[in-house]
């Protein structure tokens, strides 16, 4: 477990070596040390999670060195190993290393690859930092660092104006979620004078009682941040714009690791959340809204990437929905199943998109199960995964975990587990559209390249992983394996069913694997049997067919709200105040140069002249004094 | 013979150093100004002369000696001058050497 420092650092390493030396080395170079410092690190975490699941105790710290120590706030480079963070980092650098060896033949034909690669390092450097860190500044660190890297992957190709577009979009709305949380860390300091994770878990409970004001501002404030980086409502906007980067990013950053962020600093400072029981019930009523809204708007696009770009966001949706109402280790486990299954989906998008030559519009897809095989099963395993196709896909086993426990939960209620079945409906239904639009029906664009084995690898190995990591935690009725939850127990609390319960659970996960199945169905009648039905659809409800596609009409509210008169103010401005001060001065100066350029004629009398009226004035000076 | 005052000594040359300083300050004729510079250096010349005789001391006319060392040095730097002055411009008028103005 001393090995643990290695596993940010390794990444960081190839970053540095990929910026320095990047554009010398060879194009086999470039992806062997960007992957391999990548595949270095999921090897170490594969020994150091070894060595510390045998040992038996609940957490480790690792301090690399003392950062800050001033004014009473004192915060270390540390790294706080637990079972949370060790199942992060296991996402993360094994999901990054696929993705990784996918991006190696992916964008090979690009003139940035070295670029890419030390941006993609760089990323999962901060990613591991910002899980791995016991204090809530190097935290911050970790979250501002994957934040830059976004802004840089989404802006990867620049040349592009509407990628730079996209790519300051998600900066700068993720940046209001980072602020609140800025807030939120200096509150608590404010009151517990140390940003120690850890300090403050075990202070905050003799500190503050239960639904106590400060508590909830703190709470409140971090399910900002979190709102921001994992992409829920109000902040969701910047998600499907960027979409506009490369399929790797997509498939690291927006779906895996980066908008799971807020999930991870929910669940790490659960005890302030539990503090504030209204913080959990918004962060419970966020994430039903989110998934609701996600999915419905998710109906409605034809661009591949937009689809799964709103599925994710409903996706987290149900995370939060989690997260709200007690069910910490349902949470996560629908976050690591996530994390295989959309990085697999994302993945296989761009290799359907490569090899149609950059074609989006699965409308103007089709017929592609036989041209790409491997892709149309993986693909396949993925999006049943997503839809939550019962019994044989690892994401029925999560999503119905979530489901049970937000109805017979200690803080579950019907409403919430109405809301997620309806999503479960919609999930089903937009997910099989996808699969039907762009793999069943007549070929409308010929396939112009196979992907070959460094993008066929890593899906069939994502594509096991979305289906067996679910068995891992099977559900009270059915074997009742619970592994995964058991391994978090020393970390995040465990919920409990409420009474009487117990003997519906067979009901509620009939209900949830027919509406599931239903969803399969109902995709199947509207895109594969009858495809004019949805046409008709289409046209019968235009307007809201309209509002759906635009997600619910955000980017016009905030056009309203934010940007339109902030362009009204910087034009009344454009003169800019502020600089008229110092043009001022500068016209002052030259009115005066003006005067006493006047006395510079030239002419040696006149120079004379001034000496002598000088010096007469130097005497009368001196006579009178 | 009568006592010179000391104070009507000064005073003529005083009279002697304006009359120098308004000739510089009037004659366009750069060797005008040369010649009006040197009655302002025999004007205080002068005064250090009548300052010496009041005290007796030797000092006045030493000082005297000076001056009019420097002086010649002086004519001579400016005459040199003149000389350029005139291979440049062509003419003896000062106003003509008025490139710094503005």
């Amino acid at each position: 477990m001393n090995l643990l420092w290695l596993i940010p650092t390794l990444p960081f390493i190839g970053a540095f070596v990929l910026v320095l030396f990047g554009s010398r080395l060879s194009k086999t170079m470039v992806p062997l040390i960007g992957a391999g410092s990548v595949g270095l690190s999921a090897l170490v975490t594969l020994l150091v999670g070894v060595d510390f699941i045998s040992s038996s105790s609940p957490s480790f710290d690792y301090v690399a060195w003392q950062w800050l120590d001033v004014a009473g706030l004192s915060s270390a480079f540390a790294f706080h190993l637990d079972a949370l963070s060790l199942i992060f980092i296991f996402v993360i650098t094994f999901v990054g290393f696929l993705i990784h060896i996918y991006s190696a033949e992916f964008m090979v034909d690009d003139d940035g690859y070295p670029r890419f690669f030390a941006y993609l390092n760089l990323f999962v450097c901060s990613m591991l930092i910002l899980v791995l860190a016991n204090n809530l500044v190097l935290m911050y660190l970790g979250w501002e660092g994957v934040g830059l890297c976004s802004y840089l992957l989404i802006g990867f190709w620049y040349g592009e104006e509407k990628n730079g577009y996209a790519a300051r979009k998600a900066f700068i709305v993720t940046r209001v979620g980072d602020t609140a949380m800025a807030f939120g860390l200096f509150m608590l300091f404010q009151n517990f004078h140390t940003l120690n994770i850890q300090e403050i878990a075990a202070k905050a409970p003799q500190l503050f009682s239960v639904g106590s004001d400060t508590v909830l501002i703190i709470a409140l404030l971090l399910l900002g941040g979190a709102v921001g980086k994992s992409a829920q409502l109000p902040l969701q906007t910047w998600l499907p714009d960027a979409m506009a980067g490369p399929s790797p990013v997509s498939a690291l950053i927006h779906a895996a690791t980066m908008v799971t962020a807020g999930v991870y600093l929910i669940a790490r400072t659960h005890v302030i959340f539990e503090l504030a029981p209204v913080a959990l019930m918004v962060v419970g009523i966020i994430g039903a809204a989110t998934l609701v809204v996600a999915g419905f708007a998710a109906l409605t696009q034809f661009d591949l990437k937009r689809v799964l770009a709103y599925s994710t966001i409903s996706q987290i949706g149900y995370m939060f929905l989690a997260l709200g109402v007690g069910a910490w280790s349902a949470a996560i486990f629908h976050f690591m199943i996530h994390a295989f299954f959309k990085a697999l989906l994302f993945l296989s998008a761009g290799a359907v998109i490569m090899a149609l030559h950059h074609e989006h519009d699965m409308f103007k897809m089709g017929g592609l199960k036989k041209k790409l095989p491997v892709i149309y099963w993986t693909f396949l395993i993925g999006a049943s995964s997503l839809a939550a196709l019962p019994l044989i896909t690892g994401g029925f086993y999560s999503k119905d975990q979530i489901l049970w426990l937000t109805l017979s939960g200690e803080n579950g209620n019907i409403w919430f587990f109405l809301v997620a079945l309806l999503g479960a409906f919609v999930t089903s239904i937009y997910t099989f559209r996808m699969v039907y639009l762009t793999f069943f029906g007549k070929e409308k664009t010929h396939v112009h390249h196979v992907p070959g084995k460094l993008i066929n690898t890593p899906l069939i190995i994502l594509a096991g992983l979305s289906t067996l990591a679910g068995f891992i935690e099977l559900p009270h009725n059915f074997f009742h394996l619970t592994v995964f939850s058991d391994f978090l127990k020393p970390v995040l609390p465990s919920i409990a069913v409420q009474e009487g319960f117990e003997s519906i659970e067979y009901m509620v996960q009939m209900i949830a694997a027919g509406v599931s199945v239903s969803g399969v169905y109902v995709a199947y009648i509207f895109y594969i049997v009858k495809p004019e039905l949805s046409d008709q659809l289409k046209s019968s409800a235009a307007d809201l067919h309209q509002f759906w596609f635009s997600g619910w009409g955000f980017d016009r509210l905030y056009n309203f709200l934010f940007v339109r008169p902030f362009v009204y103010l910087s034009s009344i401005n454009k003169s800019d105040v502020v600089d008229q001060l110092y043009a001022g001065l500068v016209a002052l100066a030259e009115f005066f140069h003006k005067i006493f350029s006047f006395t510079q004629s030239g002419v040696l009398r006149w120079y004379i002249m001034g000496i002598v009226i000088g010096g007469i004035l130097l005497l009368t000076l001196g006579l009178i004094s | 013979m009568n006592e010179i005052q000391i104070t009507q000594g000064l005073l003529l040359a005083g009279t002697l150093f304006m009359l120098g300083l308004i000739g510089v300050l009037i004659r366009r004729n750069i060797i005008f100004m040369l010649v009006c510079v040197e009655i302002m250096l025999n004007a205080a010349g002068l005064a250090f002369i009548v300052a010496g005789s009041k005290w007796a001391q030797p000092d006045g006319q030493v000082m005297f000696i000076f001056i009019l060392t420097m002086a010649a040095a002086e004519v001579s730097v400016g005459l040199a001058l003149i000389l350029q002055i005139h291979h440049q411009l062509k003419t003896l008028d000062s106003d003509a050497a008025s490139e710094m103005k503005g």
